[in-house]
């Protein structure tokens, strides 16, 4: 009877254990399946097709052409692979301004009819066309096949813009980059102030300074993240406008100041553990030997737990790549390129958070941002893999 | 009786037991000395199966108790554990009273009658010597008694559960020589109601309290007899040597 | 001589760093009590956003965190506990045990909005919960999870194994040793980590964005399929897609101080109940 019970307990702290996994698998699951699902949408809106001349000979134009040609940056057909001619856009609404509503017919009957003449007599129009009147069986009238995203158009678009017609752009490299570009400018101003006060901690302080630097770290690493993003917007945002007189507060810059305060706690605590793992033994061997304090800091606590800063900067990393609320409201949210570091940014979770409120559910927008999500989690993942294997390295060396 | 026959004890690839077989009679104390890491503690493990808690062990041979092999598959440990009272190196009283402390083996085994737990708790207690001094007392914690008189409500905690036989893995070693003194006068006492086995690293302790001795060095046991021969007219010279503190 | 010259230049230095990132803690509290302690009343803490979140007070947001810290904490103790008695107790210290590390370590480092994508496609759509309390308390409870098992686990390896042996000696089955003497010695130091760990769900906001958060919802919530208003989502909207964004500064400035102090009182209970916890050892 006791033995049985026993086994029940066993049962249900094993099932308790395994909850993490199977949450990561969870997370695992409905993330790509949703991102997956990215790739079964068409490119161009749903419902819609585009219709060119039958002499035309091109046969496939990718979200970004269509994009632009609709935005009269292209203006040749020789640019997008076809004959030496001027491209004509031609949306829905602008039959309504050609025909009356007499000759479309009661019930838009006659309008596939007339498109299809449009179409026939401009040998340079690409139309933009709801499927239930596209002319079909006419002669002259080339409906260009949909295809559905592109990988390649994905992980190498430039652009991110996902509410355009009649082309939603998903480009992840000015998001995928922003977010690096962000994150690295926080590491960079993280990393010296985070060491120094890890030196100070493990090397320097005594125990009063201890007792003020400890809480403060801890208290820094509980602020919730809005709360930075609410100083960063009220206080740090001006600050840049001002002083560097700026169109704009809401920068790279700030994001990368307001992440490097919030990646701080984690580089201080993992780098202090790291060097206060630093057996006495070497220490005082270098000291014996004539070394100072400092030396023996430069050449012997450092060097020793080198592999506890990497992981210290990789879990940085992880921690500033991921976050979202503060950098929402501080980077300004401007989906390019990154190239100033004085220029507003947009970072992929950011991204998430801004935008999945107003995506329709199961479109091609929605499941962009579960794809994002998927990316999100393998940096992630790829952040935790890396600072394990690096802080076990480092178990190894010490001989564990 | 305690027996054990050709006993191989390993710590994964580590030979920490070497083939010792001997016989401990009932109502007597056993005495095992020998240098550190000779395997008295993990010989003395085998007979409550504590060893059984460390991964990667493996035991060959028999070891019995009262002709039945404690290891075979149909043994219950926490029946057997019941059976082989245990008291450790440090005392670990838990952080409870110094009552619910003696209560504890017999609330875990299920004993609801609260007249009889007192009654065990009392015995167990006087039984220890520990009673006069505790009596007032009950429901204070048991941290706030001293090293010594820790140990005691351990032995008593230990003796609650009604045992027949208790181990000891130097039970004296964490205390002051006034302490020592009290616990060895408990053993001796003891010995009229169980069999006991104890380690020791403190050989004027073993002549004293011990019947029999064994002196184990590196995984083996070199020499077993009664404790005045040992002490007095050794058969082996590493045993000779070790007693006169030429090594160890 | 020059090497102690180059020492005191170094040590200066890192002092300096120290007393910035102090400096850098006590600038933005400052800040905030400075420019939010005007804003605090009664009538603020207790009555509902009023004239499109441009006045009136804060009460549904402050009602709504509280039922996702005790949704969330509901989810996240029993299992997160159960869980650290497995991993430190029971599992040994095979691969299946190391494994259960390598994902407990990487559940906790997975940003807060990939949590909310999660519970918006799990919770809300799959399951059918809706926007809800239920949601967002099951989203937060599994975000904070890794740090519920982290500090359990932590608190068990603290206790000494002659405890566990001791009463394993007695009789006592491996449940009883743990339910009757490891949990309740290693209670204070638990208490501590699920503390900790409301704090950082009090806070957080990615993942509620989706699960739970109401822009406006002046009522309170009757039941855990409603949706509920919380502070840190709150002040995000009044700080930046408000109606009137200059007007609403003083309340942005007190929520922020409300959801500061909250965080605040959470931390020192904890580090309050580690220092009695030191004591209790020597």
């Amino acid at each position: 009877m006791r033995k049985f019970f026993e086994k029940i307990i066993e049962f249900i702290l094993t099932i308790s254990g395994a909850t993490t996994s199977i949450v990561i698998l969870l997370i695992v699951v409905f993330l790509f399946k949703e991102g997956s699902g990215f790739f079964t949408h068409p490119e161009i809106e749903n419902g819609y097709a585009l219709c060119v001349n039958a002499g035309n000979p091109v046969n496939r134009l990718t979200p970004f052409q269509i994009k632009e040609i609709f935005d009269y940056e292209i203006e040749d057909w020789q640019a997008v692979g076809g004959n030496e001619a001027e491209i004509v856009p031609f949306r829905f609404d602008e039959i309504f301004s050609r025909y009356s509503d007499e000759e479309l017919g009661e019930e838009y009957e006659f309008l596939p009819e007339k498109l299809g003449e449009v179409i026939r007599e401009t040998p340079g129009i690409v139309a933009f066309l709801p499927m239930q009147y596209i002319p079909k069986d006419q002669p002259g009238v080339k409906m260009l096949p949909g295809e559905n995203l592109h990988p390649a158009d994905f992980f190498g678009g430039k652009e991110w813009l996902p509410t355009t017609t009649p082309a939603p752009q998903f480009g992840l490299l000015p998001l995928l980059l922003g977010t690096l570009w962000v994150a690295f400018f926080a590491i960079l101003i993280a990393l010296p102030l985070g060491l120094g006060v890890a030196i100070y901690l493990s090397e320097l302080a005594g125990e009063r300074m201890r007792n003020i630097l400890k809480p403060t770290i801890e208290l820094l690493a509980g602020i919730p993240s809005v709360i930075y993003g609410f100083f960063g917007l009220v206080v740090i945002v001006p600050f840049i406008q001002k002083t560097l007189n700026l169109p704009v507060g809401e920068t790279a810059f700030a994001g990368s100041l307001i992440l490097a305060i919030m990646a701080l706690p984690t580089i201080i605590t993992v780098a202090e553990d790291a060097m206060r793992n630093t057996p006495s033994t070497l220490r005082e061997a270098s000291l014996g030997l004539g070394a100072n304090h400092w030396q023996t800091i430069c050449r012997v606590v450092i060097p020793y737990s080198m592999s506890g800063i990497s992981a210290a900067v990789i879990l940085g990393i992880g921690r500033v790549v991921g976050e979202t609320m503060a950098v929402l409201m501080v980077t300004g949210n401007a989906a390019v390129m990154p190239h100033s570091l004085f220029e507003p940014i947009r970072t992929i979770p950011a991204t998430i958070a801004a935008e999945l409120g107003e995506a329709p559910t199961g479109g091609a927008h929605y499941q962009a941002l579960f794809l994002l999500g998927c990316i999100l989690f393998l940096i992630t993942m790829l952040v935790s893999i890396s600072a394990e294997w690096i802080s076990k390295k480092q178990a190894h060396k010490k001989g564990f | 009786m305690l027996e054990t026959k050709n006993i191989n004890f390993y710590y994964g690839s580590f030979h920490a037991l070497k083939d010792i077989s001997m016989v401990m009679e009932d109502h007597t104390v056993t005495a095992f000395i020998g240098p550190s890491g000779c395997g008295k503690s993990t010989f003395l493990r085998l007979f409550n199966r504590m060893n059984d808690l460390i991964a990667d062990t493996r035991l060959e041979g028999g070891c019995l108790i009262d002709g039945q092999d404690i290891y075979q598959k149909s043994v219950d440990v926490t029946q057997l554990r019941k059976k082989v009272g245990m008291v450790f190196q440090k005392p670990n009283p838990f952080p409870k009273s110094i009552f619910e402390n003696v209560a504890y083996g017999l609330r875990v085994d299920g004993v609801k009658d609260s007249a009889f737990i007192a009654q065990r708790v009392e015995e167990s207690l006087k039984s220890a010597a520990l009673w006069e001094e505790v009596k007032d007392k009950l429901k204070k914690s048991a941290f706030e008694l001293s090293g010594g008189q820790q140990q005691r409500l351990c032995i008593a905690r230990a003796l609650a559960i009604s045992p027949s036989i208790v181990l000891m893995d130097e039970p004296a070693s964490a205390l002051d020589p006034i302490s020592t003194s009290k616990i060895e006068d408990l053993i001796h006492t003891l010995k009229t109601d169980y069999t006991i086995v104890i380690v020791t690293h403190n050989m004027q302790q073993a002549a004293r309290i011990s019947d029999k001795t064994g002196f184990f060095m590196l995984g083996e046991l070199v020499e077993y007899n009664n404790t005045k021969k040992i002490f007095l007219n050794p058969d082996k010279e590493e045993t000779q040597n070790y007693i006169t503190g030429r090594f160890g | 001589m020059k090497k102690q010259v180059k020492q005191n230049i170094a040590f200066g230095i890192f002092r300096g760093l120290s007393l910035i990132v102090v400096g850098i803690l006590f600038w933005i509290l400052g800040f905030i009590i400075y420019q939010g302690c005007g804003v605090i009343s009664w009538e603020f803490l207790t009555t509902a956003p009023t004239e499109g979140m441009t006045a009136g007070g804060i009460f549904p947001a402050i009602v709504g965190t509280l039922c996702l810290i005790l949704g969330s904490s509901v989810i996240a103790f029993p299992i997160g506990i159960l869980s650290a008695v497995y991993t430190s107790e029971y599992a040994g210290n095979g691969f299946w045990i190391k494994f259960i590390r390598v994902m407990t370590n990487n559940l906790g480092g997975i940003p807060s909005i990939v949590f909310g994508l999660f519970g918006m496609a799990l919770f809300v759509r799959t399951l059918g919960f809706g926007d809800s309390i239920i949601a967002g308390s099951f989203t937060l409870g599994l975000l904070t999870l890794p740090l519920v098992i982290r500090t359990t686990e932590e608190a068990l390896k603290a206790i000494p194994d002659t405890f566990r042996h001791s009463s394993l000696a007695l009789g006592a089955t491996k449940w009883q040793t743990i339910q009757r003497i490891i949990l309740p010695m290693a209670f204070p130091n638990i208490i501590t980590g699920l503390i900790l760990s409301i704090g950082r769900v009090s806070g957080e906001t990615a993942p509620i964005l989706f699960t739970v958060a109401a822009y406006f919802l002046p009522q309170l919530p009757h039941s855990i399929y409603d949706q509920v208003m919380a502070l840190p989502y709150h002040l995000y909207v009044i700080a930046v897609s408000g109606t009137d964004l200059e007007a609403t500064r003083p309340l942005a400035y007190g929520t922020a101080l409300v959801l500061i102090v909250i965080v605040l009182i959470i931390n020192l209970i904890a580090s309050f109940l580690r220092k009695k916890l030191q004591k209790y050892h020597a």
